[in-house]
């Protein structure tokens, strides 16, 4: 059965705090309070994070493998290079130094880590992406959005739920 | 002393970082066209030593390095101030960065880019540079991996790209803000594209949250690393005056010196031509200036440490260096230094001085010519005097072309600066948002405001 998007507003996080704690309260069919919610707001804020409990965020280990995969390519690189390379005069010095190595090593430790905890950000957090269906500039300025997808026969509960927390602004998807 | 109001509506932040982006005051046209006019000057110099060769720099044996390292080294040592403005002290949780952070950021990463273009300016042979990039090739030309001028280049690599992306990562909330609140056109384009779609989702947030602190904690270590490994290209030498092991924590403190005084010259030029006296307030500046004088006092101790390292160390060459640079011809330069870096910050310790912007400025420029004119002295006097006497050459002086590139570099970071201010939001609005309401919510808390922000 497909499903239809409403976007509703709320003007402090109070309001959406209370509206989430219903959702999660009210058995709905045709709406997973768990994938079928999304809460945007315009600050990083530790409330939203609060009432929709602990979520698990992986880049931290996109992080830890991009620092050792920069350190340890890094070092094979160097230490190859200087390898292969006859024409400098070692003077019976060490073929591959550690301590200057060590130093490239951490740069690019810390480079790898850079660019691959970035790319760890831009997977979890699902970017670039297209705009969802219902999108409301004010979310971006002070409101709290809630988008909810639902089955048709759900939307009229969560309407309700939603003007009863007294919604500023609902939004709802064209049917289809 | 009014600092940013708990009760300023988020939509008021919009609305004011937005117009920076529309109609600067007049100041800033003024100012972009005397950094075009300098930026010009600085390539016709370029341009002339491109055809003409490096004898028209004045750069010659002993002379090898002259204004453009000790540039170079200015410019890097410039950078630092945005990672300690955006990483440590968000480590700190020291809120009052938040509206200022973003143009200093600006700052490492323009400042990191004019850097970058000295050492091509040094090279001379622009067109031979890729001798120097490692890769295969039948030249047997290879990089020395030993060497911290390589040590360097890998650094400020790391350093520029990835203060490039802290920086943009710090900036997608606040595109999408642009790109919600501008018609259409192709700016609003160019946000649409940059925002990547991000429509503030918690689960957009979480992420966001994780990813800034994580390249936050790199960064910090990276800039330590990254003029510390400046200061081994001398340190690590031999020459007379830079073999001194404090050198690094000495290069370290210089940098955060620099970067800081910048930050105070750029905090009073924003704050006036982009009308953000509302969240640049005097109280920020305050902290600005007494984390600047702190950093002062640190910088002036370990010059102290230099010369008594010199002077007590019984390496007499060292030591006639030092004395030629207070006595000889460098004397005007080093005294002006010493003045300007460690006597007029003292300035900043008077109460009064703290907030009131006309002194603040002039000593915010006066510190900056004491900083560039430490990393000249720290150059140039030491291929004028070195271990030999028939290698001594006192009387030579930079070239108008190298005066002239010198110059033109100034005008070429003013310039990148001053356009990313007018193209991209330079206080950062989620940010501030996000200041106005933890400070509320404390307020709230102790019962002192009736009603919150919105």
């Amino acid at each position: 059965m497909s499903k239809r998007h409403l976007l509703a507003l709320y003007g402090d996080f109070d309001q959406a705090e209370a509206v989430v704690r219903e959702l999660r309260n009210t058995k709905i069919n045709g709406f997973d309070v768990n994938d079928d919610m999304i809460v945007k707001s315009p600050i990083e804020h530790p409330e939203v994070e609060r009432f929709l409990g602990d979520k698990p965020v992986y880049v931290q280990w996109f992080t830890l493998v991009g620092a050792v995969l920069g350190g340890s390519l890094g070092f094979l690189g160097i230490s190859s290079a200087q390898a292969n390379f006859f024409m400098q005069m070692k003077g019976g010095k060490p073929i591959v130094p550690l301590p200057p190595n060590f130093v490239l090593t951490y740069e690019l430790f810390i480079l790898g880590g850079v660019y691959i905890t970035v790319l760890g950000f831009l997977i979890c957090a699902a970017l670039p992406a297209k705009r969802s269906p219902l999108y409301n500039a004010k979310v971006s300025v002070d409101n709290i959005g809630i988008l909810v997808k639902a089955e048709e026969a759900a939307i009229g509960v969560l309407k309700t739920i939603f003007t009863k927390h007294k919604a500023l602004e609902i939004q709802e998807e064209a049917g289809k | 002393m009014k600092d940013i109001r708990e009760d300023i509506a988020w939509a008021k932040i919009n609305q004011d970082v937005m117009k920076s982006l529309e109609n600067p005051r007049p100041l800033y046209w003024v100012i972009l066209f005397f950094a075009v006019l300098a930026f010009g000057i600085g390539i016709g110099c370029e341009v002339y030593q491109y055809q003409m060769g490096m004898g028209v720099a004045n750069l010659d044996n002993p002379h090898v390095w002259g204004l453009y390292i000790a540039t170079f080294i200015f410019w890097i040592g410039m950078s630092h101030s945005g990672t300690l403005l955006s990483a440590i002290l968000h480590l700190m949780h020291a809120d009052w960065r938040k509206p200022i952070y973003r143009f200093a950021e600006a700052m490492t990463t323009f400042s990191l880019m004019t850097a970058g273009l000295f050492v091509m300016v040094h090279l001379g042979r622009l067109w031979q540079f890729y001798y120097a990039v490692p890769y295969p090739n039948e030249r047997w030309v290879w990089p020395n991996f030993q060497s911290p001028l390589l040590w360097d280049a890998m650094a400020i690599f790391t350093y520029l790209s990835s203060s490039v992306l802290f920086l943009f990562v710090g900036m997608i909330p606040d595109l999408a803000i642009a790109r919600d609140n501008m018609q259409s056109g192709w700016r609003r384009k160019l946000y649409t594209l940059l925002a990547l779609g991000w429509e503030g989702t918690d689960r957009q947030w979480r992420n966001f949250r994780v990813t800034y602190l994580t390249i936050a904690c790199f960064l910090i270590p990276l800039a330590v690393s990254v003029h510390s490994i400046v200061a081994s290209d001398f340190g690590m030498s031999q020459q007379p005056g830079w073999h001194v092991t404090s050198f690094p924590p000495y290069f370290v403190a210089g940098a955060l010196y620099s970067g800081c005084a910048a930050i105070i010259t750029l905090f009073i030029i924003l704050r006036y031509v982009f009308k953000f006296e509302e969240y640049m307030t005097l109280p920020i500046l305050k902290k600005i200036v007494r984390l600047t004088f702190a950093i002062a006092m640190v910088w002036t101790y370990l010059n102290c440490v230099e010369f008594a390292s010199v002077w007590y160390s019984h390496d007499a060459v060292s030591k006639d260096l030092l004395i030629q640079k207070m006595t000889g011809p460098y004397a005007p330069f080093w005294w002006a230094m010493i003045f300007c870096g460690s006597i007029v910050p003292l300035i900043f310790a008077i109460k009064r001085f703290q907030t009131n912007i006309p002194v603040l400025f002039a000593t915010s420029l006066l510190l900056n010519l004491g900083m560039w004119l430490e990393r000249w002295m720290i150059v140039s006097p030491t291929f004028s005097h070195g271990y030999y006497p028939w290698t001594w050459d006192h009387d030579q002086w930079p070239s108008m072309i190298q005066w002239g590139i010198v110059f033109g570099s100034f005008g070429w970071f003013t310039l990148l600066f001053m356009v990313f201010c007018k193209m991209f939001p330079s206080v950062s609005m989620y940010e501030v948002k996000e200041m106005v309401y933890h400070r509320s919510l404390h307020l709230k808390q102790n019962g002192t405001v009736e009603q919150g922000v919105h």
